[in-house]
């Protein structure tokens, strides 16, 4: 780890303040992705602000029934509230799922959105990769790609986002709240997750010394039957191979309400709204869900050890269809 | 008093375990202390052709950069010889930093020494290389057309072919033949203590080490070669090491460069080895191929076996882990052919890795007998009941002990493995298809090639210590040698301490190869006996002794006192005839002569493992949900131990067989996962509960105990058994390692 | 992307005390002490703790926050040292496994894992101990998919893990189920 230097605020204007006028400075928040990247070279701050005296840590209920996580909430503390795990058990599943017990009290909500991806190749400091160094080319293109992605990709970078919560925050429409040198602003989800494309090194839309200070949940019934499954090749403490979050509603046989995102397949948490709009009012039946799988995966391109992920990604679509529909056909 | 051996006793070194208190290599407070890190080669195949320290140099707290230009050269790197010899054990014919050629990737190219891990780690970084690349091997693939077959393999210590009958002849005739060829993944031992070595010169030639390593003096030996300085220069301490399993049993050269290190700046040095760098630094499983062809006939009879291995190697050395060994004595076959094919490419050279061979060999050969079974229509078992040889197959000698049927039943019966319906996809579980698979379990008994020796001394209140140059990682060697030491002595373990882990003490060879507590353990009880002796010797020749006049040999030990085993109420503690005689302690060096290589007999382990998979029908993923292993080493003695370590190396092999590999980029030479993130191990809830059991064999053949070790059994074919569960769930074969679930989609 | 409402709000000018990068006075509360350090701020919590206060009981297995060998508790929650700046850890209460025993008397998690045999090499066992402790205390041991789940952050090369669980389960069994704390 190169040389650093610390300060440590406990106000939100400081914190800004303090970043937007150094540009070679960083939030630290868990430091569970930081700390960690900053040991293997691929963040290099010279300066790191310590904002977890910040107030940012509440779960608070919003007007019109929302719920707003403090940026700087602890994943274990947002998995174990009360409010969240019954509104939106899918964001309290996909934390849960994610890391493990340790990381999961230092990491923030807010820095588990940020955090940079898996990629090999983007974590060794001396292979071409556009993301990390732009340019220089994308080694994972026909590298050890297994955990790639095959949706999102662009021929500059196929790094899978690795966020689980980010892929339940998607599949509901939340609402990621920043404040920075400009101000605050309000971004949904979906904008605040950027397609590599040309610009694999711009992950997300925010400003040097602009802070995440919480994420809200829209009030929406359909999320209180909701779930997350996460396939991996060992049981636990593992990033995804292909993740499902899926809340769906069904009346009368057919689909009233649905929701669905995808993880470990995509450059960033991924809703498939190909196959929200074949299942919008389709019989909720297997052959619908194969239908709304083979949609969404109609434009996954594979590359070389990854191409698995594409029926796998169908098949775990539908098994988190089906099972929906079972709990929905037996509540 | 009851014996020791076989007594449940904890750890003799839990209680400072559990509390943090052992001192791992990387922990022994040092005045002083420098830091050192090693920079690696980030290409697989050139020169260096220029090398810019200056900004290294300049950053706060460096007291050195050392590369090829400033080292110095080794005085003379030792040949390649498998630590159980009990000579030098060098874990590559190769040391670095001599010139400027790269032979693989991670070769180490530069040595920063600071005040603090954090400047030397920063500082490394600063070094800027040049490099003029040539053209790299690293995969089989790439360099197939140049395989060779070596005269001789591991460290010269085996042929690189074998046979008997005729093969070809019997293949052609077979009635059936199943013919398979099965690829393993690299793999690496990640202990999850890193290797580390702390070198400290208390003269211009004395030398101490505190040194994570299986064997003491193995690095004693080897780095006092490479140093080009006697043995009496150089200690080598190891107080705790926090696992190895075949890392640690070469020694590598983080314990030499740590030296030269510590020389150059003239102050003690501590090098810690990264995660990464444990990838390429301490050898590896190599990447493997194995092709077999059984011929049998319709009755499921084995006629013959033909077992050919391709894998890489290094550019130094002719490695390949021993993998036909027990397939080629497994069962009763005339015919046989077994070769190693090697292919040079650039990497460090492979290594032991725990059941180094058997893990491969063994899960080919169990694989390909799980098809015959079902080519025949016989039960698995049944198939292996019927090729059972009393006899070593190779040698035609008795087995100085088996055990492999009482193991197969004994399995059987705790796993209920005769309820089985055979059909594959027979068994369905909401989205989970369930199958059942067995395998054999066969590992090689190793006996040291030179004499091991061990100390014992008993002071005049009654308290013994015994001391052997063996270390401790894990296997329980310090508490089982306090309970052979104990029995031997006729004391309560209480009374006992056992003394290892330093080279200064009397010799042992590296604990490797399942054999560590077998000589160890051997050389204790031969001393400890000895100690014993001597002092009913002296009773009985002191006129002033209730034993005075008796028959040594009618005079046995219990709870530290000598009686008469007729009148156990005539006697006296040896307490009472050392206060006696003004003695305050008696201490004997003894030796335990290993048997000939040669000793009239087949020696192998043996064991059966059984396991339930589920498989998810849509989704490949495969979870193990039991296993059960029964085993035959010997005498055990420590139950709760060995069983530990049985139920570990089972653990191994579902590691194995569905998670474990490393990635090799061949466009940069270099591994593509090297950490703990992304080269998967089982975590907690990976593992489900485990049933072992032993079925204990008398074998007077093996060594004075009686024992063949378990460090190594419990792996072998475990992997096979969950591979054929596998198959049993779903009818799909798995050819290769590990079973990631896109293979089974 | 959509257009936002920007509130425009006056951050606060660089204010913030700048410590470091060169050696700087760092005082952590460890086990019920202060003590007192002088170190850059990029040491970590687990490099503090094992190299300059000599407390070696928390151990380095990847220093990249994949094994857990370097479990510690910060504030009475499980964490991982080797992701955590020690000079983010001032008023904290830091515990590792050396604060754990009540003197010569063995916490009942050590004590379990010493008779269930829950360890053979012992390195990742001061990271097992304080994770299971933590453990009862979070509640998540209520049965074996639960422990299995929750200690799964603690990797085990020797896969002792089934015996893990047997020593957790007779420290939760003895301590009445969830009630359990350290």
């Amino acid at each position: 780890m190169r040389p650093i230097s610390y300060s440590r605020v406990s106000d939100v204007g400081t914190a800004i303040g303090t970043v937007a006028a150094d540009p070679h400075s960083a939030f630290l928040a868990g430091g569970t992705n930081q700390v960690d990247l900053l040991r293997i070279y691929v963040e290099q701050p010279r300066r790191l602000v310590d904002i977890n005296d910040l107030p940012l840590k509440q779960v608070e209920e919003l007007p019109g029934g929302g719920l707003r996580l403090g940026g700087l909430a602890r994943m274990s503390d947002v998995a174990e509230h009360p409010t969240v795990r019954r509104r939106y058990p899918m964001v309290t599943e996909s934390l849960l799922l994610g890391a493990s017990p340790q990381l999961r009290h230092m990491a923030s909500v807010a820095g588990n959105l940020m955090q940079r991806v898996r990629c090999t190749y983007f974590r060794d400091t001396e292979a071409p990769c556009n993301k990390r160094a732009p340019g220089t080319g994308c080694s994972a293109m026909e590298g050890v790609n297994r955990g790639h992605a095959v949706l999102g990709t662009s021929e500059c970078c196929i790094a899978t986002h690795p966020s689980d919560l980010g892929v339940a925050l998607m599949a509901l429409d939340a609402v990621v709240q920043t404040e920075g040198p400009a101000g605050q602003r309000s971004i949904p989800i979906d904008d605040f997750y950027l397609l590599p494309g040309r610009t694999p090194e711009r992950e997300h839309p925010l400003t040097h010394g602009e802070l995440v200070t919480g994420i809200d949940l829209p009030p929406l019934p359909v999320a209180a039957r909701s779930r997350y499954i996460k396939i991996r090749d060992r049981e636990s403490y593992e990033f995804a191979l292909v993740a499902v979050a899926v809340a769906m509603s069904v009346a009368g046989g057919r689909i009233a309400e649905i929701r669905l995102a995808l993880g470990g397949v995509a450059t960033k948490p991924w809703r498939a709204r190909a196959a929200e709009r074949e299942l919008d009012g389709a019989p909720a039946t297997p052959e619908s869900f194969t239908r709304a799988a083979e949609a969404e995966m109609a434009g996954a391109t594979p590359h070389g050890m990854n191409a698995f992920k594409i029926e796998l990604g169908k098949r775990t679509i539908v098994r988190a269809l089906t099972e929906m529909a079972e709990r929905e056909g037996s509540a | 008093m009851s014996p020791a051996i076989g007594a449940t006793l904890n750890r003799v070194d839990g209680r400072y375990k559990v509390r943090g208190e052992s001192r791992y290599s990387a922990e022994v407070p040092v005045p002083n202390l420098a830091h050192a890190v090693v920079v690696n080669a980030k290409v697989a195949s050139g020169r260096i052709t220029s090398i810019d320290t200056s900004e290294a140099e300049r950053a706060t707290g460096v007291l050195a950069v050392l590369t090829h230009r400033n080292l110095g050269r080794v005085a003379n790197v030792p040949r390649l010889l498998p630590s159980l010899a009990g000579l030098a054990a060098p874990g590559q014919t190769f040391f670095p930093m001599q010139d400027e050629t790269v032979h693989y990737g991670g070769q180490p190219v530069a040595i920063v020494v600071a005040d603090t891990i954090e400047r030397a780690d920063h500082a490394g970084t600063l070094i800027r290389f040049e490099y003029e690349t040539t053209p790299a091997t690293t995969l089989l693939d790439q360099a197939r057309d140049r395989a060779y077959v070596p005269e001789r393999i591991f460290g010269g210590l085996l042929p690189g072919q074998g046979s008997r009958g005729d093969v070809a002849k019997a293949l052609a005739e077979a009635e059936v033949c199943v013919d398979a060829t099965y690829r393993f993944a690299p793999n690496h031992h990640n202990p999850i203590e890193m290797s580390a070595s702390t070198a400290i010169w208390d003269d211009v030639d004395r030398l101490t080490i505190y040194d994570s390593t299986q064997g003491p003096n193995a690095v004693q030996l080897t780095v006092a070669e490479l140093l080009g300085l006697p043995p009496i220069s150089i200690r080598v301490v190891s107080h705790a090491v926090g696992g190895s399993f075949g890392s640690k049993a070469m020694v590598w050269h983080h314990p030499t460069l740590a030296a030269l290190a510590a020389r150059h700046v003239g102050r003690p040095v501590r090098l810690v080895l990264t995660r990464e760098q444990m990838f390429t630094s301490c050898g590896h499983r190599e990447e493997q191929e194995q092709r077999i062809t059984v011929g049998a006939r319709a009755d499921g009879r084995i006629t013959a076996l033909r077992h050919h291995k391709i894998s890489l190697t290094s550019p130094f050395d002719d490695w390949a882990e021993p993998s036909l060994q027990s397939a080629a004595v497994a069962y009763l076959n005339p015919n046989y052919e077994g070769v190693y094919h090697l292919v040079r490419g650039n990497t460090i050279t492979p290594t032991f890795m725990r059941a180094p061979g058997e893990a491969t060999g063994m899960f080919a050969l169990e694989c390909a007998m799980d098809e015959l079974a079902e080519r025949v229509g016989i039960d698995p078992l049944e198939l292996r009941m019927r090729n059972y040889s009393d006899t070593d197959p190779e040698s035609g000698k008795p087995w100085s002990s088996s055990g492999l049927r009482e193991c197969l039943q004994r399995a059987a019966e705790l796993f209920g493995w005769h309820d089985r319906d055979p059909r594959p996809g027979s068994r369905r579980e909401g989205q989970w298809l369930i199958g059942t698979g067995l395998a054999s379990a066969l590992y090689p008994v190793t006996q040291p090639v030179n004499p091991q020796r061990a100390k014992a001394r008993i002071y005049n209140d009654g308290t013994a210590v015994v001391e052997a140059g063996v270390s401790e990682f894990g296997t329980g060697v310090f508490t089982a040698m306090t309970q052979v030491a104990a029995d031997a002595l006729g004391l309560p373990v209480e009374r006992v301490r056992f003394v290892g882990g330093s080279s200064n003490l009397p010799n042992i060879t590296a604990a490797v190869g399942s054999a560590g507590t077998s000589a160890v353990g051997s050389a204790v009880h031969v001393t400890a006996c000895e100690l014993r002796d001597q002092l009913i010797r002296r009773a009985v020749g002191d006129d002033h002794s209730p034993l005075h006049g008796a028959d040594p040999a009618r005079v046995e030990v219990r709870d530290g006192k000598m009686v008469l085993a007729d009148h156990p109420d005539v006697g006296e503690t040896y307490s009472d005839l050392l206060h006696r005689t003004m003695t305050p302690d008696v201490e004997v060096l003894g030796t335990w002569n290993p048997p000939p290589q040669d000793a009239g007999y087949g020696i192998h382990t043996f064991g059966a493992q059984m396991a339930e998979v589920a498989v998810d029908a849509e989704l490949g993923v495969v979870r193990v949900r039991r296993m059960v292993g029964v085993f035959a080493p010997g005498r055990v003695l420590n139950r709760k131990l060995a069983h530990s370590q049985l139920m570990g190396g089972m653990l191994w092999g579902l590691g194995q067989a569905l998670m474990e590999a490393t990635r090799m980029d061949p466009r940069l030479g270099r591994w593509a996962n090297a950490s703990l993130a992304d080269y998967l191990v089982p975590v907690n809830a990976d593992a489900p509960d485990v049933v072992v059991d032993t079925v204990e064999m008398r074998d007077d053949v093996v060594n004075p105990i009686g024992i063949k070790g378990v460090g190594e059994i419990g792996v072998v074919g475990a992997a096979a058994a969950i591979a054929n569960a596998v198959h049993h769930a779903t009818g799909r074969r798995c050819y290769e390692l590990p079973i990631t679930l896109e293979k089974l989609l | 992307m959509k257009s936002h409402q920007a509130i425009r709000t006056a951050p606060a000018p660089d204010s913030a005390v700048v410590r470091g990068p060169d050696e700087v006075e760092v005082r952590l509360r460890v086990n019920g002490t202060t003590r007192r350090m002088f170190i850059e701020p990029r040491v970590s919590l687990l490099d503090a703790l094992r190299d300059r206060l000599d407390l070696h009981g928390t151990k380095k297995g990847c220093n990249q926050g994949a094994c857990g060998a370097c479990t510690v508790w910060v504030d009475r929650r499980r964490v991982l040292a080797c992701l955590t700046l020690a000079i983010s850890c001032e008023n904290r209460e830091i515990t590792t496994i050396e604060g754990l025993a009540e003197g010569d008397t063995l916490h009942p998690m050590q004590q379990a894992f010493l008779d269930a045999d829950a360890f053979q090499c012992g390195y990742c066992t001061p990271g097992q101990i304080m994770s299971a402790v933590a453990l009862l205390t979070e509640g998540h041991a209520r049965d074996d998919d639960e422990i299995k789940e929750w200690m799964s952050g603690n990797l085990c090369r020797c896969a002792a893990y089934p015996h893990i669980r047997r020593a957790i389960r007779r420290v939760r069994d003895e301590q009445g189920g969830e009630r359990a704390s350290h």
